[in-house]
């Protein structure tokens, strides 16, 4: 504990060596009524650097800042305390008066609670504050607080804060009069990837705004630079939401290709199986919350097993009770199991409710992963696509190195031959569909962490998985891998630029278009058919 | 032998007792009912009330389209999920009309329709020319839903996309068009769609004289349509149509060409379709793109299988029912209408192949061998 104090102390010591003992005379003026008065006084309380100076401007922001008799406390919900001094007072003075701030002083707070921010210990809150503060957004510190900028920069050992601050400072230093000094500052904002930014630079290519030529030469050259970042940034943005939409739809996908590919039945029910998988996340995560509230961040997991259960279970009661006994009539198959999914539809509204339930992702996957400055990738996302890419090796596992795989493969490509050599073509019809539809329950659990959960969820899906299959071609893992991938960021990048109904549409005249060419799909099984 | 004449050949595809059903049928609905309806007072225990006609338009519509789904899922054995775009784009070609018949009595007094006002555009898009005449919208009504059809058959029959595929991809027509019309800026009134229609031919549309005649004109067209199935699929074209059904690939080993067989029959399909949507339109009041959902048009298979596939007058019943069912089941069991629906699809699906048209056939079959 001693030396961790120490250490404070010593880190005090070394980054604020100019510390002036706080004055009480100048803290008089955040009382002032002028707000003239006001920005100054918290200018200079900034300049001064005083490890008490954040407290009290913060107060000042909450409204808690009280004056009497020329003295300024601080007011928390129980205690008041002495601005400078920090210490509490048991007596409270008489006609204790609170100071109001107007925009322009809250302004002038934000800004300089920001700066101060970065002589804070704490890493988190030095990034943050650095952050806010090269955004060029609000809080723009005017020049008064450049030099106490520079000097932040100058004490910050982390280097990735260092480069944000510098670009702080130098974002300050735009305005200097120097020309020489501008166009550092303008070449020093290269590295940014902030559209605010790239808007101040583009301010400064305007001959009106900005009379000296090579400063606006600096400002183009950083401008193009920093665009080209962000258009990356949206680039890969868009790519990554795609692939996980791609991963969304390969988990609807791979099960129904499987289910398709064994017994030729489009099973309409299938988007239902996903959400009976979400469903199956939802309840776990009411039971954990009941049962194992310490454990509730790992719901999930549990969820996992539970959800791939259930559909399955689904699944077989649906083909034993129905799809079996319409072996042959693929159309009125098609039919019977839109009545089930309509069944199941409403019996979920009326378990759970029409509305939609919350399924909260666990505190290990909210947050993202930064690539470079500005472009962050969801943390949730990315982990849907890696699980998407787990169940795609278990699946491939198990269709290539399993006797299950190696009859499922057989039933798919010549159903009669394959009972003529002894495969049980009925126990593996089971057997597919209860493997299509628990991994169409994996994919309900991937679902409720990025999408609503409600009894019509799996509306949406069926069409789509669908159209997977068609352009992937039956029967092989492949097709359906790239067919979901490419679909999905296709998809994504035309809503990007077209909007999400021209991208659907669209994408549904290039899937019947794409039919017209290769109605086998993209990977068509080889070898010969006869058509039935 | 000379070929007997079009009207012979016409009346022999339907027998006797079928004439005389349906002239039983026409008298009720061309005289009776709008008798009762219009000069037996309301007092009366006779009297048939403007909601009962109402109705009944509303499913001889439905079953119109039943009929004309038959007429490709019965006989040629193409299961179409997207006949619902059909039926909606009928009757979004005669609810342009039905706007542009509201003239100046719109909310903002504009001679555009009020959506548009709404949306701040100045004049009407190139695709409402001519919106404004009767005959024009006459022929529309045959020739989107019929040219769309035409296009999409051709394409999908060519590379001879059928079963499970072909249905599907008809789904996500439907479901694009959807989509399509959703938007505000596809200039159809968007999630409203059309409605608060004034006047058909400058005569108010909510006058009784009017529900009746839409009433009677429903009821001849499915007259029309019942008779117009019989005939085709009585004829040559029928058989072939049916062998096509049962054995494409063989058939195409004889010489015919099954393109411009399916095409025809679907082509023609969309279109009653199209005509059914453009009687519906003016009796519901509303036209908007849920008509053109997935749901909507699975659920007209499900009236032809609860009627009886290729038995024609099977799916005007089957409409029936499941329709009627439905207005009885969505006022007194709301929550479990889709339970009953459900089950139908699977039900009918598993135990009833033929539909009640075969059951009845089949309970016939068996007094008839008791007797024996």
């Amino acid at each position: 504990m001693k030396k961790i104090l120490l250490t404070l102390l010593l880190w005090f010591a070394a980054t604020l060596p100019a510390l002036a003992a706080l004055d009480s005379a100048a803290l008089r003026k955040l009382a002032d009524d002028d707000s003239d008065t006001k920005i100054a006084a918290i200018q200079k309380l900034a300049e001064s650097a005083d490890p008490r100076a954040l407290e009290i401007l913060t107060a000042m922001n909450s409204e808690a800042l009280f004056a009497a008799k020329g003295k300024i406390y601080i007011k928390t919900a129980d205690s008041l305390s002495d601005a400078i001094s920090g210490s509490e007072i048991a007596q409270h003075p008489d006609n204790l008066e609170a100071i109001t701030i107007n925009n322009r002083v809250r302004n002038e707070l934000a800004g300089a609670m920001a700066v101060l921010k970065l002589f804070s210990p704490e890493r988190k809150l030095r990034l943050a504050a650095a952050r806010e503060l090269a955004s060029a957004q609000g809080v723009a510190p005017d020049l008064s607080m450049a030099k106490l900028l520079f000097k932040a920069s100058e004490l910050e050992t982390d280097p990735k804060i260092k480069v944000i601050v510098g670009e702080a400072y130098a974002l300050t230093q735009l305005q200097d009069a120097d020309p020489a000094i501008r166009i550092a500052s303008a070449k020093a904002l290269a590295g940014s990837a902030d559209p605010n930014v790239k808007n101040r630079l583009f301010d400064m290519m305007n001959k009106a705004k900005e009379a000296n030529l090579e400063v606006r030469r600096a400002a183009v050259g950083s401008y193009y630079d920093i665009k080209q970042r962000i258009e990356l940034g949206e680039t890969i943005g868009r790519i990554f939401s795609g692939l996980s939409l791609g991963s969304i739809l390969l988990l609807a996908a791979l099960g129904l290709a499987i289910t398709y590919g064994v017994m030729g039945v489009i099973n309409m029910a299938h988007g239902e199986l996903l959400m009976i998988g979400a469903y199956s996340a939802y309840l776990m995560q009411g039971l954990f919350q009941a049962y194992l509230p310490g454990l509730l961040d790992w719901y999930l997991l549990a969820a996992i097993p539970v959800a791939f259960l259930c559909s399955a279970a689904v699944g077989v009661l649906l083909e034993r009770t129905v799809i079996r006994r319409l072996y042959g009539r693929p159309l009125e198959t098609l039919l019977a199991t839109w009545g089930l999914s309509l069944i199941l539809i409403q019996a979920a509204r009326l378990l759970f409710g029409a509305q939609n339930v919350s399924v909260a992702n666990p505190s290990w996957m909210s947050g993202g992963i930064e690539l470079f400055s500005g472009v962050s990738l969801p943390l949730n996302r990315l982990i849907i696509v890696g699980f998407a890419l787990f169940v795609l090796v278990l699946v491939w596992l198990l269709m290539n190195r399993t006797r299950l795989g190696l009859f499922v493969r057989a039933v798919t490509q010549n159903r009669a031959m394959a009972g003529c050599v002894g495969v049980p073509t009925t126990r593996i019809d089971s057997a597919a569909f209860a493997l299509g539809s628990g991994i169409a329950g994996l994919g309900g659990v991937a679902l409720s962490q990025i999408a609503n959960v409600g009894p019509d969820m799996g509306q949406s899906y069926i069409v789509d998985s669908f159209m997977v299959v068609v352009v992937g071609g039956v029967g092989q893992l492949a097709g359906a891998v790239w067919a979901a991938l490419g679909l999905g960021i296709f998809t994504k990048i035309l809503e990007d630029s077209a909007g999400a109904v021209v991208a659907k549409i669209v994408v549904l005249t290039f899937i019947i278009i794409f039919i017209q060419k290769r109605p086998q799909g993209l990977f068509a099984l080889k070898g010969r058919f006869v058509e039935n | 032998m000379p070929r007997t004449p079009f009207v012979m050949r016409f009346i022999n595809a339907t027998p006797v007792k079928g004439w005389i059903a349906l002239a039983a049928f026409l008298l009720v609905t061309l005289l009776i009912l709008p008798l009762l309806n219009l000069y037996v007072p309301e007092s009366s225990p006779f009297h048939v009330s403007g909601y009962v006609i109402t109705v009944a338009g509303k499913v001889m519509c439905y079953a119109i389209v039943a009929v004309a789904m038959d007429l490709i899922w019965g006989y040629a054995g193409i299961l179409s999920l997207g006949h619902g775009l059909f039926f909606a784009l009928g009757g979004y070609m005669f609810g342009q009309y039905l706007m542009r018949q509201i003239g100046l009595d719109g909310a903002y007094q504009s001679p555009l329709p009020d959506f548009m006002v709404f949306l701040d555009w100045k004049q009407l898009p190139w695709y409402w020319a001519g919106t404004d005449s009767f005959s024009l919208t006459l022929l529309k009504v045959v020739a989107i839903p019929g040219l769309v059809a035409l296009i999409f058959g051709f394409f999908a029959f060519r590379s001879r996309i059928k079963g499970v595929y072909f249905s599907i991809i008809t789904q996500a027509l439907t479901f694009a068009a959807m989509l399509l019309f959703f938007r505000n800026e596809t200039g159809f009134g968007g999630n409203n769609g059309f409605t608060d229609f004034k006047r058909i031919l400058d005569l108010s549309i909510t006058s009784p004289g009017m529900r009746i005649t839409l009433f009677g004109l429903s009821a001849i067209m499915l007259i029309l349509t019942l008779l117009l199935g019989r005939y085709l699929t009585s004829s040559k074209f029928g058989r072939v149509l049916t062998a096509i059904r049962d054995a494409e690939t063989r058939v195409m080993f004889i010489g015919y060409n099954p393109l411009h067989y399916k095409l025809f029959i679907w082509t023609l399909s969309a279109v009653l379709c199209g005509i059914a949507g453009a009687l519906y339109v003016p009796q519901v009041g509303i036209i908007n793109p849920g008509e053109m959902s997935p749901a909507n048009s699975i659920e007209i298979a499900i009236w032809v299988a609860v009627g009886g596939r290729a038995t024609l007058i099977g799916p005007a019943i089957g409409a029936a029912i499941v329709n009627l069912s439905k207005s009885y089941f969505t006022q007194a069991f709301p929550d479990y209408w889709l339970f009953f629906l459900g089950a139908l699809f699977v039900i009918v699906t598993l135990y009833l192949p033929n539909g009640v048209v075969g059951l009845y056939r089949q309970l016939k079959d068996k007094m008839g061998r008791k007797q024996a």
